[in-house]
């Protein structure tokens, strides 16, 4: 989370934190990614929409380099993706990723999940990351939860789990794939709360998802992408009443019908 | 009966197993370090340790127990002069204990590897998410769950070690069960069923509470998904 509390639409600093540049994937002769440029600057939210298998998932899950890319550039506040190693691993701490599927340690507290990644990677004493999970699980509401195994949670609990474990590294942005496709509905709100609440607190972010309520809510920016491209890209507002392209007026007038 | 009863006065049958046990302890010990690393070698992201482990899991495992722990005494310690110990028993005993090791470690490296399986890949990205690099990643959260979900494979190797320390009698540990027995055969031909029956059922016993002990563990230490 960013020291400073600021508003939404507040972008003083242009510097991206998140910039993409020319990125081409494959998957064998599927071409996922076809030469995608974006730029996401500080504090700002970006939601990704589209139709399943356009690609959205695969550029969010490029961004930390849990998917490897072909060509182009990836460059996390100014620094661009290492291949592997140490330096790799130290650029991810700085990316937060919240899954569809939560991906909890299985074996571990639900506080020691969220103290894992700042003994180990940051180096911080045990007794301070106890302090850091707490307030962080305080934030979420599920710090009553602390001692039980992620499998004893439900699904909404977990996830909101997951965003605690992620901002426990204090990063610059956070990456959320999906975050509510795998809940019930019941637990999709408290989930989106916890969301829409790190928006307003100045986050940025980049969100994969279904949920157009939260995107109407929460986003400064729209992108929609189908095939591997991005079709469209434009306002919450501009997006939903005054869709430009025709996939993306196909993909809207779908969900309104539904 | 009597007569039957007269081979534990003759020979010291508990002390044979007590050998076999202390083999298959030490043994365990080293092939499950090893096979551990051999494992975490297997699935590194480094490809000369890939190539490595598969090497060594390929060539070790498709080996005879048998000629690992020859070759140990006649070509180790025989020809150039390698020793594990001063004391000369001792020595085969270790020499047999690292032969051992060294043949289970490509067993143990599969089992671990079938534990790392049950693992789902998305614990694997959490990991590497917040910024976990290879090795801190599988020692908090790749290891610790497959080693859970390896207990049954790992108890099958501990079972098949049991049995196979039997072979250390090739590398001249003289007095464990195996060489007691053959030695029993010689010198009491008319209780040759008997003496059979007597190491079979030692080894039964000592070996199906290892069998009811991994079936337990493996429920009690499941990973809750």
């Amino acid at each position: 989370m960013s020291t400073e509390s600021h508003s939404n639409s507040a972008k003083s600093d242009l510097t991206p934190i998140v910039k993409l540049s020319a990125v081409n994937k494959h998957y064998g002769p599927l071409h996922v990614l076809q030469n995608i440029n974006l730029e996401v600057t500080k504090g700002e939210v970006v939601v990704v929409l589209g139709p399943s298998g356009s690609g959205k998932s695969t550029l969010c899950r490029t961004i930390n380099r849990l998917e490897t890319i072909d060509t182009g550039s990836i460059e996390i506040d100014g620094k661009v993706l290492p291949e592997e190693g140490k330096m790799l691993a130290n650029l991810r701490a700085d990316v937060g990723m919240v899954f569809q599927s939560f991906n909890l340690f299985a074996h571990k507290s639900i506080l020691e999940n969220v103290t894992l990644g700042p003994i180990k990677v940051k180096g911080m004493k045990k007794a301070e990351a106890d302090k850091l999970a707490l307030s962080l699980l305080e934030r979420v509401g599920v710090a009553n939860q602390k001692d039980k195994l992620p499998a004893q949670l439900s699904g909404g609990q977990q996830q909101r789990v997951a965003i605690a474990r992620a901002l426990a590294m204090r990063p610059k942005v956070m990456l959320f794939d999906e975050p509510t496709s795998a809940l019930d509905p019941e637990m999709i709100n408290e989930v989106l709360d916890t969301m829409v609440g790190l928006a307003k607190e100045g986050m940025t972010m980049i969100v994969v998802t279904h949920e157009m309520g939260f995107a109407r809510k929460a986003a400064d920016r729209v992108i929609f992408m189908a095939d591997g491209q991005i079709v469209e890209e434009a306002t919450p507002q501009q997006f939903f009443t005054n869709p430009q392209s025709a996939r993306a007026k196909d993909f809207l007038g779908k969900l309104i019908t539904n | 009966m009597e007569n039957y009863l007269s081979l534990f006065t003759e020979y010291n049958i508990p002390a044979a197993f007590w050998v076999n046990i202390q083999l298959t302890f030490w043994a365990a010990i080293g092939a499950m370090v090893l096979g551990t690393i051999l494992a975490m070698m297997r699935i590194s992201p480094v490809r000369s340790f890939v190539t490595f482990g598969a090497g060594y899991v390929n060539i070790i495992r498709n080996t005879p127990l048998t000629i690992i722990l020859l070759f140990g005494v006649l070509a180790l310690y025989n020809q150039l002069g390698f020793t594990l110990a001063a004391d000369f028993n001792q020595n085969f005993f270790n020499l047999a204990v690292m032969g051992l090791a060294i043949y289970h470690a490509a067993f143990v490296c599969e089992a671990i590897r079938s534990g790392v399986n049950t693992v789902p890949v998305g614990q694997a990205e959490a990991a590497r998410a917040i910024g976990l690099s290879f090795l801190p990643a599988a020692r908090e959260v790749i290891l610790p769950q497959a080693l859970r979900g390896s207990i049954v494979p790992l108890g099958n190797v501990l079972i098949a070690l049991i049995k196979n320390s039997t072979v250390a009698a090739v590398s001249s540990v003289a007095i464990e069960a195996s060489s007691v027995m053959k030695t029993m055969l010689e010198f009491r031909g008319d209780m040759i069923i008997p003496i059979f029956a007597t190491f079979a059922v030692g080894f039964v016993i000592i070996i199906i509470p290892v069998g009811l002990l991994t079936t337990w563990l493996s429920k009690k230490l499941a990973v809750a998904r």
